[in-house]
């Protein structure tokens, strides 16, 4: 009986753990279907309306917008820039290799706030009228270190053979790229565009210190939360959310069926 | 080893890296301006505001170039309370979230190791709340112990709580939302840390007679210590500098502000922009004497 017990003690565990994380998602998704009025606090019954009339609400799905092509044009910029230094760091040696990683680790280090203000200032020091374009600047800034990261990892476990493989079937630099070492890369690249989307779609303080009068997601809901945050508000977040937890499953799965392929192969 | 949630970096012994040429200038060289452009200057941009003085001539909000280290007495005085409370929260939030994190990382990364998908699925639930909103789930906690909510009338009820007592807006609340919304930055780099624990190492302990409490101790903590550390760092850094947990729109109230709380309010509501830099300034001061900490004890290598 005790052994059984103290079995179970770590599902348990992780059980109440899980449900604790999941407990504002679900509360989110489930206010989603809330009829409310203006405001989202208490139950008033069900319906679909929020879902299928979400762009009704002024402004939802401007922000909306807003927030996905920024985080669209910052994903580009950040992953390739990041992309090209991971390759850098893991495949040559060079001077001043320290003070590079402490460059690329400290933008990670630092509080959003102080980034955000920072870089306010830089802007209003400039002149630059603040809108969509500085706010792509500021999250390029903060994805890049995270791109680079993660692409790291996956250069520093790819082997170098191939290429040389390539190269002694005389193959150029430039063929070599993109032939072997791209695809190769393309996973990881891939996890890090994912990541650095992420962040920029969920970022509002350096966001906020950076947007002058333009809406994004982030800042919709910091704005509306002072007079009460509407249902369609949920509609966005649980629509994402759903998005995003569909295409991680989907590519664990992938990988999981991959894996197993392999070892029947062998 | 900061980020290893992120890296499984490996040092790939089988061929030497090869020496500087044009091409890696060519690959470092945009990534690392951009870096110089958008996040060195903006902290020297961020100095040289933090010695403005009032322009005399000028309205609220107009300030002229001036080497004014006042500044920084006059908001280390004015401020004191709302740093303290920046660190101190930061303090026991990383401490609850260690304390939640430890067991489950050590049940994802040691317990289950014989389920990979059963493990990746886990750890997908721990990210989970990446994925919605941050402002909405912190909104969703608002709204959980709201005053009018059951576990608030309940708490009530049984006298836990005066009548005229409720949960938001107080140090709690704050402490509860910063402790749940980073818990995955903690739970991620001990998972990293214990799923390469070689279990041979806890067994070795128990058939040396260590009770499973010293094997604890003596093994399984200090071989998870890189973990800690850098789940510590992930952790507190951010919540030092967080303001939206604390906001009065959100879980904390006026008696509850932070650090980052009057940045905010100093930089974008008052433009008092010198106050907000020189309070940034300190921040980010007190941040680099704990990260210059870490990469004396374990070099530069592993950061990323």
């Amino acid at each position: 009986m005790k052994i059984s017990l103290g079995k179970l003690t770590f599902p348990l565990y992780a059980l109440i753990a899980f449900i604790y994380l999941l407990i504002p998602i679900a509360y989110t998704f489930a206010f989603s279907f809330n009829d409310s009025l203006k405001t989202n606090l208490i139950w008033r019954g069900f319906t679909f309306d929020k879902w299928t009339n979400v762009c009704q609400r002024e402004g939802v799905c401007e922000a909306f917008g807003n927030s996905v092509l920024i985080g669209v044009v910052s994903t580009f910029a950040a992953t390739a820039l990041g992309t090209m230094i991971a390759i850098a760091l893991v495949r040559y040696r060079f001077k001043f290799r320290r003070s590079i990683n402490l460059l690329l680790f400290l933008p990670m280090a630092t509080p959003e706030v102080v980034l955000g203000a920072g870089l306010a200032s830089q802007f209003f020091n400039l002149g630059v009228q603040k809108g969509i374009a500085t706010i792509i600047v500021a999250h390029v800034m903060f994805c890049l270190s995270f791109v680079v990261v993660t692409v790291k990892a996956r250069v520093a476990s790819l082997d170098p053979v191939l290429e040389e493989a390539g190269k002694d079937l005389y193959a150029n630099p430039r063929q070599v790229f993109w032939k072997i070492t791209f695809p190769l890369l393309l996973p990881g690249i891939a996890a890090a565009a994912l990541l650095s989307f992420a962040l920029s779609f969920d970022d509002f303080i350096i966001t906020n210190f950076n947007a002058g009068a333009d809406m994004t997601f982030p800042r919709y809901v910091y704005t509306a939360a002072a007079r009460g945050v509407p249902a369609e508000a949920n509609v966005i977040g649980s629509a994402v959310f759903i998005a995003a937890i569909l295409l991680v499953l989907a590519t664990q799965i992938n990988g999981e069926r991959k894996r197993r392929m392999l070892l029947k192969k062998h | 080893m900061a980020f290893a949630a992120f890296s499984s970096t490996k040092s790939n012994g089988s061929s030497k890296p090869k020496k500087t040429g044009k091409v890696v200038i060519a690959l470092l060289a945009p990534g690392l301006a951009y870096l110089g452009a958008f996040f060195l200057t903006p902290l020297i941009a961020l100095i040289m505001v933090s010695l403005q003085a009032q322009d005399p001539f000028g309205g609220i909000g107009d300030y002229i170039p001036a080497f004014e280290i006042n500044n920084y007495f006059v908001v280390i005085s004015e401020y004191w309370p709302h740093m303290m409370r920046s660190f101190g929260y930061a303090l026991i939030a990383t401490i609850l979230a260690l304390l939640i994190s430890y067991p489950l990382a050590y049940f994802i990364g040691v317990k289950a190791r014989p389920y990979p998908l059963l493990q990746k699925l886990m750890l997908t639930l721990v990210i989970a709340p990446f994925f919605i909103s941050f402002l909405l789930r912190t909104l969703a906690w608002k709204q959980i112990f709201s005053n009018e909510s059951w576990i608030v009338t309940t708490l009530q009820q049984t006298g836990l709580l005066e009548a005229d007592q409720y949960v938001v807006g107080t140090p709690f609340m704050v402490i509860f939302g910063l402790t749940y919304n980073f818990i995955p930055f903690m739970t991620l780099p001990l998972y990293t840390s214990l799923e390469r624990l070689d279990t041979r190492y806890l067994e070795a302990g128990s058939d040396l007679y260590a009770s499973p409490s010293k094997v604890f101790r003596k093994v399984t903590l200090p071989l998870s210590m890189p973990g800690i550390i850098s789940g510590t760092l992930l952790t507190f850094i951010p919540i030092a500098g967080d303001y939206i947990n604390a906001s009065g729109d959100f879980l904390g109230s006026s008696s509850t502000a932070m650090l980052g709380n009057v940045i905010e309010a100093n930089y974008l509501q008052i433009n008092d922009y010198p106050s907000a830099s020189a309070l940034s300034v300190l921040l980010m001061g007190a941040i680099l004497v704990l990260v210059a900490g870490y990469v004396k004890k374990s070099g530069t290598e592993d950061l990323l």
